[in-house]
């Protein structure tokens, strides 16, 4: 393969892969994060406490987290088909993308505000602030540079998990190492699409690791 | 000098409370076994007073705190803050649920003060910010919030650090934000939950006197709990001691210095001073403000020819009343001194003669005295003529 057909396949599954990890990421952000936050407060000596919903939540995490991507990719094809239409392709990829990534990102979300002191939900309390509150003006903005920690972790494995559905026809840059690194024995074309994605993994760990450390500068005596 | 007491003019306990609770109860179940934390618990806290509740950890000093603005709910009991009555409302949890407090309740906790032994603040929000916290609870408009989060800023002396984080803050500073913080819904009463308890005496004088200062200007009404006698010692004016979840004594100090016996009054006042010896009599006198101290020593003295030698005090003076306890001694024994402790007895004191034939009798808090403003008026260092030969 020369580089000038090599270089429209790369363009293509880097768009295919971004737009998968990007809308995946922001949905397993509007699953996860309320998720992980009902498991803190629905908890024992939560705000909200209640042991049924509590349960039911964690053995949905639970069952989500150990069920193995490769399964659930095919398991929810016909989910899938109902949701988009179709099971081929980035966009219908992005729903068990999700499935996946929100009960990760929710335990990441719960362990990051479980970490908040009980001292400042009680001094929102005694404020007269309600569990909105609460959860919006102390948890939530308290927790940031974890959440900002964990979300960075959760659009690694999606990058990850997004080349593993590029094998069942998912597109995007695991799809073109396949069929043409693995499939065609392209070891060159292969080598580059592992070198884009660590590129791109290197970019996101990064990014995130700089967001954490401007927001933890606040939480210092001397900057 | 700075943390002096200034004991205001005895308040009127009869004023109407602002702060009461009746019979409250709180129990911790617990798998095994309940942990009774209080134990009906009548506590009554009148306008504008500072009031101390002292007690060892593990007394329910916190728990009866957290239980006044009901962020702990009591077991059984009521509290009342300025009229009404917080535990009507509290929403009943049902099946082992929390109790989720009403909108009424949060709004009454909105006029609540309370500030924190480890200050609680956001340290994700500027000091400005978290002084806005509350505002924003109330609902006030961002150019409103901010003007009164400066206001109070400037009120707890820190108006030059509004835009700095609480982690670039001293403790001390950081109970000031707390204190600012905690008068943002501009409250009657103010809660203090071992506020003082994580900071150095010289700041714990410092946020004392700040909270004094509040108290006075803005009439008030600040509930506190510490363990630290010297807390209620320089600012309370009432004062209750707690013991395994009861309330063991109460009151204006005036009134526990009265009360022969008080734990309290002996703690606020230590006396020390070795008495001389059998042939001596040593008496401890209490001081209710009615009469000067050292006009009846003097007079004591010269009426009939005494040698009196003040071997211990703790006395405080405000608007020329005094306030406290001394222990004199008299030549000779008991027998011989019935008629000058008579004398004493007549000006309206309150006289404990100290038995005389246990030297010992001191107690051990001698060389603690006065540990915070309280001025010696005279101590064991003064030698009496019979111990120096």
């Amino acid at each position: 393969m020369t580089w000038n057909e090599m270089q429209p396949l790369l363009t293509q599954g880097c768009v295919d892969t971004l737009y998968m990890v990007l809308w995946s990421s922001l949905w397993s952000v509007v699953g996860g994060l309320p998720l992980g936050v009902l498991l803190v407060l629905t908890d024992q000596g939560g705000l909200l406490r209640n042991a049924p919903i509590n349960r039911v939540l964690a053995a949905v995490v639970n069952i989500g987290r150990s069920l193995p991507f490769i399964v659930l990719l095919v398991a929810l094809i016909p989910f899938t088909r109902l949701l988009v239409g179709t099971s081929i392709g980035p966009t219908a990829m992005i729903v068990p993308l999700v499935v996946g990534a929100v009960p990760f990102f929710a335990r990441l979300v719960e362990m990051a505000v479980r970490e908040v002191d009980h001292g400042l939900v009680e001094a929102v309390q005694a404020m007269g602030g309600g569990v909105p509150t609460v959860v919006l003006k102390a948890l939530l903005p308290q927790a940031l540079p974890s959440l900002v920690g964990g979300l960075t972790t959760t659009v690694i494995v999606l990058t990850g998990y997004s080349a593993m559905a590029g094998a069942v026809g998912g597109g995007g840059l695991g799809s073109i190492a396949v069929t043409y690194g693995y499939q065609r024995f392209e070891t060159t074309f292969m080598l580059l699409t592992v070198a884009v994605l660590i590129v791109f993994v290197t970019v996101v760990q990064l990014l995130g690791d700089g967001v954490v450390r401007l927001l933890a500068r606040r939480d210092r005596a001397v900057t | 000098m700075p943390g002096a007491v200034r004991l205001r003019p005895v308040l009127d306990s009869d004023g109407k409370p602002v702060i009461t609770t009746t019979d409250l109860s709180k129990v911790y179940r617990t798998k095994d076994r309940d942990i009774t934390a209080l134990d009906g618990v009548n506590l009554h806290v009148a306008q504008g007073e500072m009031y101390g509740v002292i007690g060892q950890s593990g007394a329910g000093k916190s728990s009866l705190i957290r239980c006044v603005n009901l962020l702990e709910t009591p077991t059984s009991g009521s509290v009342t803050v300025d009229g009404r009555e917080l535990t009507a409302l509290a929403r009943r949890g049902s099946r082992g649920r929390p109790k989720r407090p009403t909108p009424q309740l949060r709004a009454a906790r909105s006029s609540i003060g309370m500030v924190f032994q480890h200050f609680n603040l956001l340290s994700s929000r500027t000091v400005r910010g978290n002084v806005e916290l509350p505002l924003e609870i109330l609902g006030l408009t961002r150019r409103e919030r901010s003007r009164k989060a400066l206001e109070l800023l400037d009120l707890v002396g820190l108006a030059d650090k509004a835009g700095v984080h609480p982690a670039r803050l001293s403790g001390g500073q950081k109970q000031r934000v707390g204190i600012a913080r905690a008068l943002a819904g501009e409250p009657k009463v103010l809660l203090s939950d071992e506020a003082t308890s994580a900071l150095d005496p010289e700041t714990t004088r410092s946020v004392l006197r700040l909270l004094r200062d509040l108290n006075q200007q803005l009439d008030l009404t600040v509930l506190l709990i510490t363990h630290e006698m010297d807390v209620v010692k320089s600012v309370c004016d009432s004062a209750a001691l707690m013991r395994d979840g009861r309330v063991v004594e109460s009151g204006t100090v005036p009134e526990l210095l009265a009360t022969p016996g008080s734990e309290l009054a002996r703690e606020l006042f230590p006396l020390g001073g070795e008495v001389g010896g059998p042939e001596r009599t040593a008496v401890d006198i209490t001081f209710h403000g009615d009469t000067a101290a050292e006009p009846v020593v003097s007079r004591l003295s010269r009426a009939y020819d005494l040698d009196v030698s003040i071997l211990g005090a703790a006395m405080d003076t405000a608007a020329g009343k005094q306030v406290g306890r001394m222990r004199i001694e008299l030549p000779g024994r008991y027998e011989d001194n019935v008629v000058p402790i008579g004398y004493l007895r007549e000006q309206g004191l309150q006289i404990e003669v100290l038995p005389a034939t246990e030297p010992a009798a001191a107690p051990a808090v001698s060389a603690a005295a006065p540990a915070t403003g309280l001025a010696p008026a005279a101590g064991a260092s003064e030698p009496a003529p019979e111990v120096a030969k």
